[in-house]
Order: C-alpha cells, then structure tokens, then sequence
C-alpha cells in the first residue's frame, strides 16, 4: 500500500515532478510509464525514501516517510522497501548468498541462511549461492538482485527499468519472476519502465509525462 | 556477514595493494621496536653493569676506553698500572674498597677477569656450582660460558692471549674450572673469572695492555724454560723474582680473599692491574677524588656514570636519526593507507549507497571505512611487532657486542604500547576523509548516474 499527495519535486529549478495523488492497494502491481526524463526513476526514489520530495507527502506501507530520518529511515527502507536498481550494484566482493545476508545485516534483522537459499531456489539460482557477481550470466546477476529485494520479505518492491536491456523472452521472464515473487510476499509491485513490451502483464499504470500532463488510468 | 568480514572482503579483492600497505607500516613499526628493545637494553644493561662502581682507576688514555674496558669488557684497556701505585692510592681515607682486574687473555672469545671475590659480591652474583677459586689456575665461569661451552667443573681451559681467538695460546698452562656461576644478567654471564696471580702466572707478570706484543715476545721465550711449571712470572733480566715467584704460587697461597692478592710479597712492585674499580666512602669524594687522581698520579680515573652518559649521548644521535627515519616510514604508510582507501572509495560509492538502501545508517557506512583502514594498520602492526622482535632476537643472537648485552627480542618495552596507540590514530587520520565521504553518499544521485 502507497499513497502520494501533492508531490513536486524540483532540480534546482526545474520542475522534475509534478503528482497531485498516487494510491495504491497493497499487493497490487503498477506501471510507471513516460519516456525518460518524465521522472520515473525521481518518483521511484521518493518512494524508495532515497529523496525527500520538495514538496508533497509520501506514505508507504503505512508509514509517513515524511516522518522518518536519519538512521530510521534507513532502517525502515531496508525491512519495508525492496529495491532493484537498473544497474543492479550487486557487491562484487562478496558472493551471492552474502549479498543476501548483507540485505539482512543492513537492515538490522537476523541473519538467515535458510530463507536466503529459498529465496535463491525460488528464483532458480540456488545453485549458484557461493558464486561471485562476476562468475554469473547478466540474466543470473538480475536474478540475485531480486532476490537481494525481495529477502527482507518487504511491504513493497520498487523496480526501475528491469527489462530494458533484454530480448522479449528474457523480458517476460523477468517480469513473471518480480510478479511472482510478489505474490510470494505478498508485497506490492512498481516498476518503472518505458518498455511498452510488457504493460500487458499490468493491471495498473501510472504515465508519467513532463510535468502538468499525468494521466491516471 | 558483519561489518567485519564486509571490510575484510574488499580487503581480499585488492590484495597486493593492502599487503603493500601492510608490509610498509609493518617495517616502520619493525624500525623502532628494534630500536626501543635495543636502547632500552642498552641503557639497562650499562646501568646495572656499572652499578656500585663510583670510579675506574686505570692507566692514562681515553676515559671512554677506560670505562668500556673495565666494566662492560667491550673495548680493549689504555694500559697497566703497578700494583704499588694503585695501593698508594687506596690508602686514601676517601676510599672504601677497591677490586682489581687484571685483563687482557680469552677463552674462546670470552674474556678472562684476573680478579677478588669482591667482584663476583659486586654484581651480587652466585655460585651454581663448585667454589670460588683458591689457588692460581683455578677458574669460575659465567652462566653463557659454561652453557654455550657445555662446561663442567675440572674442565681445562685453554685461553689466547688478547681478546679473540687467534691469539698466541696459553697451552702450557690451562686455567681448571672450579665453579660456575648462576645467571645474573651481568658482565659476569660471559666472563672467566680467576685470580690476579693467574693472569701474572700466564703473562709473566704483564697482564694486558697495547703493548703485550712485546710481552708475547718475552713470554714465548719463557715458555721454553717453563715446562711443567705452573707459574713463570717472569720479567727480562730478573730471574731471583721468578724463583721466588715460583715458590709463592707453587704453594698455592694466591687468595681470593679481601684485600689485595699478594699483597705483602717482595715482588708486587713489578707487577700489573689493568684497573681498579672503586668505591667512594663519601659522594663528595667524586668532587675531588678523580682530579686528585688525574692531576697528581701517572693514573687515570673515569666515572662511569660520565663516561655512560657521553656514550649514551653519542649514540642517542644515531638512534634518533634512525628513529626519525622509521616515523617517517610509518607516515609514509599512513599516507599509503589513506590512497588506497581514497581509491577504494571512488570505486566503492555505488556500493556504499546500495548498503545505505539496503537499510544500512551512515554510521555504519563510517564505521565501515574506518574499521577497514584499522584492520590494515592492525595488521601491519602485527607484521611490524613480529618482526621487529624477531629481528632484535637474531641480532642479540648473532652481534658478538649484542650477547655481550644479552640482546634478547623476547621481552616488552612500555614504549611499544605508546608505538600501538600512535599507529591506530594514524589508521583514523588516515581514514577520516575517506570516512567523510562516506557518509555524505548522496543515494539517488549516485544510484541514478549509476
């Protein structure tokens, strides 16, 4: 569950963002659409409490990000919000079963071999636990970074262009994973993307256009 | 995975980078133990071996020489002193006592002492086993003599003339021995002790001095008359001396006890000490004694509390130089340490701001840098202390002058925790802009660029 009011948020003074309301019910999976520069990734952000919008309210998960600061957002980020980056940044000097305890052990919660296997056998990687990013396919590395997201069991996955270096095959299975690995968590699902391929598999899209012009649908 | 084994890991991925780092602060560190172990045992060692002597009297020459002959057995001695002059001078009522050494032979590179008893009571010394000698010829060795030489009581020795092995040898009349002493940390360890008339019965009356090249002369000759004979004291041209030289340690009257060995006897006159140590029986004598020894006799008298601190004096410019040279070792380290952890940093942002989204604080990205610059000044720390033990070890081992000192690595010195404390405050300078731009990682920008 999310909701957003009145969110602007400015670049020095350019106007980046302009969102009179954004809701949505837990569990549901959205589309953020616009061509770059529409301010997917700004808005992802703000949900992702990475940036304070300049003006407007953010609650996410029944928290008013708003209220948090400091060390507590941190922490909330990093057991609520599960984010995939579009360059993954997986920790290159730890493997991948460490780059899911790291999820863990950042966000202040017990470190758990067992549910990180399962995350990895959910994703069909478990075999490649103690391989390093390096070793691993780029298909691979995508999968470890969801998995790296979605470990902390998190209210919320926020994913930002997961498809748009991939092949129409590739790009399904990437979506049918994050989907799936929504409904395993019960989490809700956003992903920010201009790849039309794959808005079919979403029931709700939000469009962003350069600021004044959103469209709900 | 904790914040350790996180920083440990990023250590692994630039090995030789951190070794290098590493091995530099570990050799800076390594510099000053060894000079710590080294002057702190150095100055312990002159001060204990020194202690109780108020005044070396010898002959005329360098004090320094005086001093570093007669009381730390490194140098060779200016020259000998008649045995009647020195007992004219102890006469003074300023003196309490005084133990003569006669000098100048070696037993396998370890120096003999013509001696009293007085000497061994003056390090407070002990016997492991046996006695103290009683006749001429009989010989107590220190600790390090008789471990080293594996020897047992009646064991001969068979000592050269001068300080090192090569020397002419003594081989008609080896020194048996009769005692050996407990360890005492002292000049004693490495010493063979014996009496007076011992030197005078291997020497023919001249003990030592930078003239025994002369004397080696004379007493070669002598050996061929003397065979079988324990004792020639024996001077060019004075041949009733010798007989009744002969008769008196052939008796075997030479004592070890108070006073002077062979004090009385017709002969002393042409005998030699090497030096006499002495004890004042007031400190005001200090004021006038020595100067009343050095300007009115044909003797020399040195302080070792002066002539020690001169030495100290002379030494410490070198060792500061050294030291200044390894603080500059470990600066150059630490600078090392804050460029690799710079440069780790610039490849390392994306990954701080993926740990700050993953729920990470600032803090912790702090404690994170500092901790890795921690482990590597640990860690050279480690290295350094290891080494620099290991080293003064070896060089205690292996430096003649250095067992001399019983140099050993195996020991502490309160300056090397000062050393730990200064290396882990450099490790946190080193790291603190690191640390800053740690914590300032700006997420959404740094994420979105990436």
């Amino acid at each position: 569950m999310f909701a957003l009011a009145k969110i602007r948020h400015q670049y020095g003074a350019a106007l980046v963002l302009d969102l009179p309301f954004f809701r949505g019910q837990q569990g549901e999976h959205w589309m953020l659409q616009g061509n770059s520069g529409s301010g997917k990734s700004t808005l992802l952000h703000i949900m992702g409490g990475l940036q304070q919008p300049t003006e407007g309210t953010v609650s996410v998960a029944g928290q008013e990000l708003g209220d948090l600061s400091g060390s507590a957002l941190d922490q909330f980020r990093g057991r609520n919000i599960g984010i995939i980056f579009q360059q993954l940044h997986l920790l290159r000097t730890l493997n991948v079963t460490q780059n899911l305890l790291a999820a863990q052990y950042m966000a202040g919660l017990p470190q758990d071999r067992a549910r990180v296997q399962a995350v990895l056998d959910s994703l069909d990687i478990g075999e490649k636990a103690n391989a390093y990013p390096d070793e691993l396919s780029l298909g691979q590395q995508q999968r470890v970074a969801i998995g790296r997201a979605v470990v902390n069991e998190p209210k919320i996955i926020l994913a930002d262009e997961p498809t748009s270096a991939l092949d129409d095959l590739r790009s399904t299975q990437v979506i049918d994973l994050l989907k799936a690995q929504a409904e395993i968590n019960k989490a809700t699902l956003v992903v920010a993307t201009h790849d039309q391929r794959i808005k079919p598999h979403f029931p709700h899209h939000l469009t962003l256009q350069t600021p004044q012009a959103l469209l709900v649908d | 995975m904790n914040l350790l084994s996180l920083s440990l890991s990023y250590l692994r991925k630039r090995k030789l980078t951190t070794f290098l780092n590493v091995l530099l602060l570990a050799i800076g560190i390594a510099t000053i133990v060894v000079l710590l172990l080294f002057s702190t045992q150095a100055e312990e060692s002159l001060t204990k071996n020194g202690q109780g002597i108020d005044l070396v009297v010898g002959a005329k020459g360098s004090p320094l020489q005086l001093v570093l002959s007669s009381i730390y057995h490194l140098d060779v001695a200016p020259g000998n002193i008649p045995v009647d002059e020195v007992e004219t001078l102890l006469r003074n009522p300023q003196i309490r006592s005084g133990i003569p050494l006669a000098l100048g032979d070696n037993y396998r590179g370890y120096r003999i002492v013509g001696t009293t008893a007085d000497y061994v009571d003056l390090y407070g010394a002990t016997l492991a086993e046996g006695n103290l000698w009683d006749r001429t010829l009989d010989a107590v060795v220190g600790h390090w003599v008789a471990t080293e030489q594996g020897l047992t009581l009646g064991d001969e020795l068979v000592t050269n003339h001068g300080f090192s092995m090569d020397g002419e040898a003594h081989a008609e009349t080896p020194l048996r021995v009769v005692g050996i002493l407990e360890p005492s940390s002292t000049v004693l360890d490495r010493l063979v002790l014996t009496a007076v008339e011992s030197m005078w019965a291997l020497h023919g009356s001249h003990p030592t001095g930078d003239d025994h090249d002369h004397d080696e002369d004379s007493h070669t000759h002598d050996d061929d008359h003397a065979h079988g004979d324990d004792d020639h004291a024996h001077d060019d041209g004075h041949s009733h001396d010798d007989d009744h030289a002969h008769g008196d340690e052939a008796a075997a009257d030479a004592s070890p006890g108070p006073g002077f060995p062979g004090m009385g006897g017709p002969q002393e006159s042409q005998r030699d000490y090497t030096s006499v140590l002495v004890q004042y029986n007031s400190p005001i004598a200090a004021a006038m004694f020595p100067r009343f020894v050095n300007s009115q006799t044909n003797l020399q008298a040195a302080s070792p509390a002066l002539e020690t601190a001169r030495l100290l004096t002379l030494l410490g410019v070198g060792l500061d130089a050294i030291r200044n040279f390894a603080y500059l070792l470990i600066l150059a380290s630490t600078l090392g340490v804050f460029i690799a952890l710079w440069n780790a940093l610039q490849d390392r942002k994306y990954d701080l701001a993926v740990m700050r989204s993953l729920g990470a604080s600032r803090f912790k990205l702090v404690a994170h840098v500092l901790l890795e610059s921690l482990i590597m000044v640990s860690l050279g720390l480690i290295l350094g202390l290891f080494l620099g033990h290991v080293a003064t070890e070896l060089l205690g081992q292996s430096l003649e002058q250095a067992r001399q000192m019983s140099l050993t690595g195996w020991t502490w010195t309160p300056e090397e925790g000062q050393l730990i404390l200064l290396a882990l405050g450099v490790g946190l300078v080193a790291a603190i802009i690191p640390a800053i731009l740690a914590y300032r990682t700006d997420l959404a920008r740094t994420l979105a660029v990436g």
